[in-house]
């Protein structure tokens, strides 16, 4: 393929990817890997490489949408940080000797699982109910700015979304993705915590997650600059903006039409590992 | 300057150098490849051969960066993206130590270890 085309390919899906990832805090990765293996037919491995760079500038592009950050509870993320880095760290370990197609067996699980957080009921206003005495322990309660003034919300079942943290962060090293999505169910449906918290939060780990295991990638040979260079400045344009829209904006329609690709993606993905 | 806004600001110059660097190595890039088509292995059962080896380590990424390598330029662009959530956990562990939150710091350090552990002595 022509290489100003296929540069041109990848920045629109770069952008997509960081508005989509930045959106649900899912991560970008779940886009690019697809793009790269099913649409243009390379690697998994370079693809997995790409998706670690696309999840950190998600991260990062998110992150820098605002200069004070009020909805992001630092604590939640770095206290769940010790279970993903070591996870990622194990995770990128074990990667090296999975075969290809089974590496694609497990993405596409995490595609369908995805596909479903992406139009989960969302929890908005927080759980006020009597926290986990160890959430108290921690810290971990806190509030956050909304239209009708501060909300409060309490933390609950922290073991439980440790335990999570720790798979998602497995996952994460093997695949290279963020794996925001097991990030939000274990803050969202154990924890009780309210999805704007829990996006943000989740935007935050995601990146610290994927850098935690990106040196092992790097110095394997599967960051690729050709693939890199559209995509940096793609996903870090379209999570900047995902961001803004977020706080603003009810994105529902988005929601559903980014769950139906993900399903669709997962089906074609399942099939080509198993074929 | 409150430590937020700090590390607000940290971050963005992170990611404006990473962008910077990413943009003006791939204009490098392709004005030297243009017009290559890049191959894209169709079998998949072909060894996988992964990048260049000189791209793959900063020490052997930054001598080329002076030879104008479009690749190299890109490359370096990634490496400063994966340092920006490194600097993220730094600067929380700076405004915890600044809170005096003990258990915040120590946590802190914990994920910060683990990164740069992996970074220093998980790899080859």
């Amino acid at each position: 393929m022509d290489i100003q085309l296929l540069t041109l390919i990848l920045f629109t899906g770069a952008i997509c990817a960081g508005l989509l990832g930045s959106l649900t805090g899912l991560g970008g990765g779940v886009i690019i890997i697809p793009l790269l293996t099913l649409g243009l037919g390379f690697d998994m491995r370079f693809a997995v490489g790409s998706a670690l760079v696309t999840s950190i500038a998600t991260s990062s592009g998110a992150a820098t949408a605002y200069l004070r950050e009020k909805v992001t509870n630092i604590r939640i993320g770095m206290f769940l940080e010790i279970g993903t880095t070591v996870g990622a760290v194990v995770g990128a370990l074990v990667a090296m000797y999975l075969p290809v197609n089974v590496i694609m067996l497990i993405y596409g699980i995490v595609l369908v699982f995805s596909a479903v957080m992406t139009v989960r009921k969302k929890n908005t206003d927080g759980n006020t109910s009597p926290a986990d005495p160890l959430a108290v322990r921690m810290k971990l309660n806190g509030s956050f700015p909304a239209k009708q003034g501060t909300k409060n919300y309490n933390v609950h079942n922290v073991a439980g979304g440790f335990s999570l943290m720790w798979i998602a962060g497995v996952l994460s090293g093997i695949l290279g993705i963020g794996s925001g999505a097991l990030k939000v169910l274990a803050m969202d449906t154990v924890m009780k915590i309210p999805f704007k918290v829990s996006t943000t939060t989740s935007n935050f780990m995601v990146g610290v997650t994927a850098a935690a295991s990106a040196v092992i990638y790097l110095q394997r040979g599967y960051i690729d600059p050709v693939l890199a260079m559209p995509i940096v400045p793609g996903v870090l344009l379209g999570s900047f903006i995902g961001s803004k829209i977020l706080m603003k904006v009810n994105t529902k329609i988005l929601r559903i039409i980014f769950a139906i690709l993900l399903a669709f993606l997962a089906m074609q993905m399942i099939y080509r590992s198993l074929s | 300057m409150t430590t937020e806004t700090l590390i607000g600001k940290s971050l963005r110059a992170g990611v404006i150098a990473a962008m910077t660097l990413t943009v003006v190595g791939g204009v490098i890039y392709l004005f030297q490849h243009h017009g290559i088509t890049i191959a894209i292995a169709q079998n998949s059962n072909a060894a996988f051969t992964g990048t260049a080896t000189y791209l793959r380590e900063l020490s052997t990424i930054i001598p080329r960066i002076a030879q104008f390598d479009g690749a190299a330029i890109i490359q370096l662009g990634v490496i400063v993206l994966i340092a920006t959530p490194v600097l993220r956990v730094v600067m929380s562990l700076i405004s915890f130590v600044i809170e005096k939150d003990k258990l915040y710091i120590a946590i802190s350090a914990i994920v910060l270890i683990v990164i740069l552990g992996n970074m220093i002595f998980g790899l080859h």
